[in-house]
């Protein structure tokens, strides 16, 4: 593992999960959890889980997405907060 | 509510963050949770069961117990979903149909839709004309990401991949399916039965592995009893057995994954979704 | 110990801390349900992360013993586990993902069921609701 790759994804990890949790629109919401799981899968690849990376870019980024927008398309995308 | 938050996770944060001066480093190979049971795993699963990867073995043979369970979680997952939203309509509403010809939409209330013609085409109530682009490409990628999944739950034993994997990448693909056509088409080609069909009887393959052991030999889920049955010894009865665990696992998995699809993209109703 | 070190040592700690934070910050305090809900998938990830962090070996390479496929069921007397990076923490989290996103499946159809029956999202808005009824 090379420390600097670490440090830059940890970064952009914490990044994209405040981004996640403060834009003020829930589609947008879904989709930072969708880079923020891809983001995840890579620093899983980087500490050699690749398991786990495989099961996180299937399941985190692609299908749990979709949940997401499709319960949106449902409901509502305006928020307050 | 926000301010008192704020600082109760404040503090627990400081908290954590303090007493993280007393865990082991990052990348110590002498830390506690690497010295005591996993050294067994990596030592002895070439020996054990034939498979090089040892997550694969460690996760369907060593602690399949474990496996077993949160496939039976994600089955309950899926019938929550179905018993929180699934809602039976009966009673036909408001229905949007394109005549083909002209390209004329017309909205028939109840059941007034001329039922011998077939120059209509139903259509969602939010439908916009379908991108050619998209849907043919959708269409041509749809086979080669079924097969890759067959490759990765098959190839599972060797290399990154599994049960869990390639099922969810089946269902990713019919999911795909679904969005690029629309999700009666989906339906009709795989209907919601046959996907709480598949997620029960993936669970049924699981156990009944297990239960099959138990009756031949004397251990629930110790596949090295199944030899006599599959031709083989005993370490690679245990191979084989984790690989029939696998396809299990991912018939569940896949047919969970579009069940809550199912039931998600068209709040209940499995009529129109997105 | 240097502060390079001391960052290498415990980079990640403190990432798995902040990223629990931000998560159970979202769902003490936001008001909408689907945010709540995000925060709830960054909570788990960040107790994954966690369990990978204690899970790696400096120096240590994949779990997939090499050369296996050469030797079958043969005994191998040279295999070392601090060359192989811990499988466990691997294997438990794996299954904790799957779920993850089944009991993501479920949150998501409560909200779906909660805007039906209260048509919003806002969590004060369904609590004044409740109050005019009863």
């Amino acid at each position: 593992m090379i420390l600097p790759i670490d440090l830059i994804v940890l970064l952009l990890v914490i990044i994209s999960a405040f981004a996640a949790i403060t834009v003020k629109d829930l589609l947008s919401a879904s989709l930072m959890l969708g880079a923020y799981s891809f983001l995840l899968c890579l620093l899983w690849t980087v500490m050699g889980a690749v398991d786990v990376a495989f099961t996180e870019a299937t399941v985190g980024a692609g299908v749990s997405t979709v949940f997401c927008v499709a319960a949106i398309f449902h409901t509502t995308r305006r928020t307050k907060d | 509510m926000k301010i008192l938050g704020t600082i109760t996770i404040l503090l627990c944060g400081g908290l954590l963050i303090f007493f993280t001066s007393d865990f082991p480093d990052f990348g110590d190979p002498k830390s506690p949770a690497s010295i005591h049971l996993s050294p067994y795993f990596i030592e002895h699963t070439l020996e054990d069961t034939a498979v090089p990867n040892i997550v694969t073995s460690v996760l369907a043979d060593y602690r399949s117990y474990d496996t077993m369970f949160e496939t039976t979680v994600i089955l309950t997952a899926g019938l929550a979903c179905f018993l929180l939203l699934r809602i039976p309509t009966k009673e036909v509403t408001r229905r949007y149909y394109l005549h083909e010809p002209t390209g004329v939409t017309l909205r028939f209330d109840g059941d007034r839709y001329p039922k011998g013609s077939n120059v209509f085409k139903r259509i969602d109530s939010n439908w916009v004309p379908y991108d050619i682009i998209i849907n043919f490409t959708c269409r041509l990628l749809i086979h080669f990401i079924q097969i890759f999944a067959l490759y990765v739950v098959a190839h599972g034993h060797y290399s990154p991949g599994g049960g869990f994997q390639g099922g969810v990448v089946i269902g990713a693909s019919i999911i795909l399916f679904a969005i690029s056509s629309n999700l009666r088409a989906s339906i009709k080609r795989l209907g919601e039965k046959a996907a709480a069909i598949f997620t029960a009887t993936g669970v049924f393959i699981y156990a009944g592995t297990g239960a099959l052991c138990m009756v031949i030999g004397e251990h629930f889920l110790n596949y090295s009893f199944l030899a006599p049955l599959l031709g083989t010894d005993r370490i690679m009865a245990r191979s084989h057995g984790i690989f029939i665990v696998e396809i299990g696992v991912a018939v569940a998995v896949m047919a969970v994954m579009i069940w809550i699809y199912y039931n998600l993209s068209s709040a209940g109703k499995q009529d129109e979704g997105l | 110990m240097d502060i390079v070190s001391l960052i290498a040592a415990k980079a990640n700690y403190w990432t798995y801390v902040i990223l629990l934070m931000v998560g159970l910050y979202a769902m003490v305090a936001k008001n909408n349900l689907v945010k709540k809900i995000v925060g709830m998938v960054i909570f788990q990830t960040a107790v994954i992360l966690f369990y990978v962090s204690i899970g790696y070996k400096k120096g240590g390479t994949l779990p997939i013993i090499m050369h296996g496929h050469d030797h079958g069921h043969g005994v191998d007397s040279f295999i070392k586990a601090a060359d192989y990076i811990n499988p466990l923490p691997h294997v438990l989290m794996l299954t904790a993902i799957v779920v993850g996103v089944a009991t993501l499946g479920v949150a998501l159809a409560l909200a779906i069921k909660v805007y039906q029956e209260y048509g919003t999202l806002e969590e004060d808005e369904i609590r004044k609701q409740i109050e005019l009824k009863g």
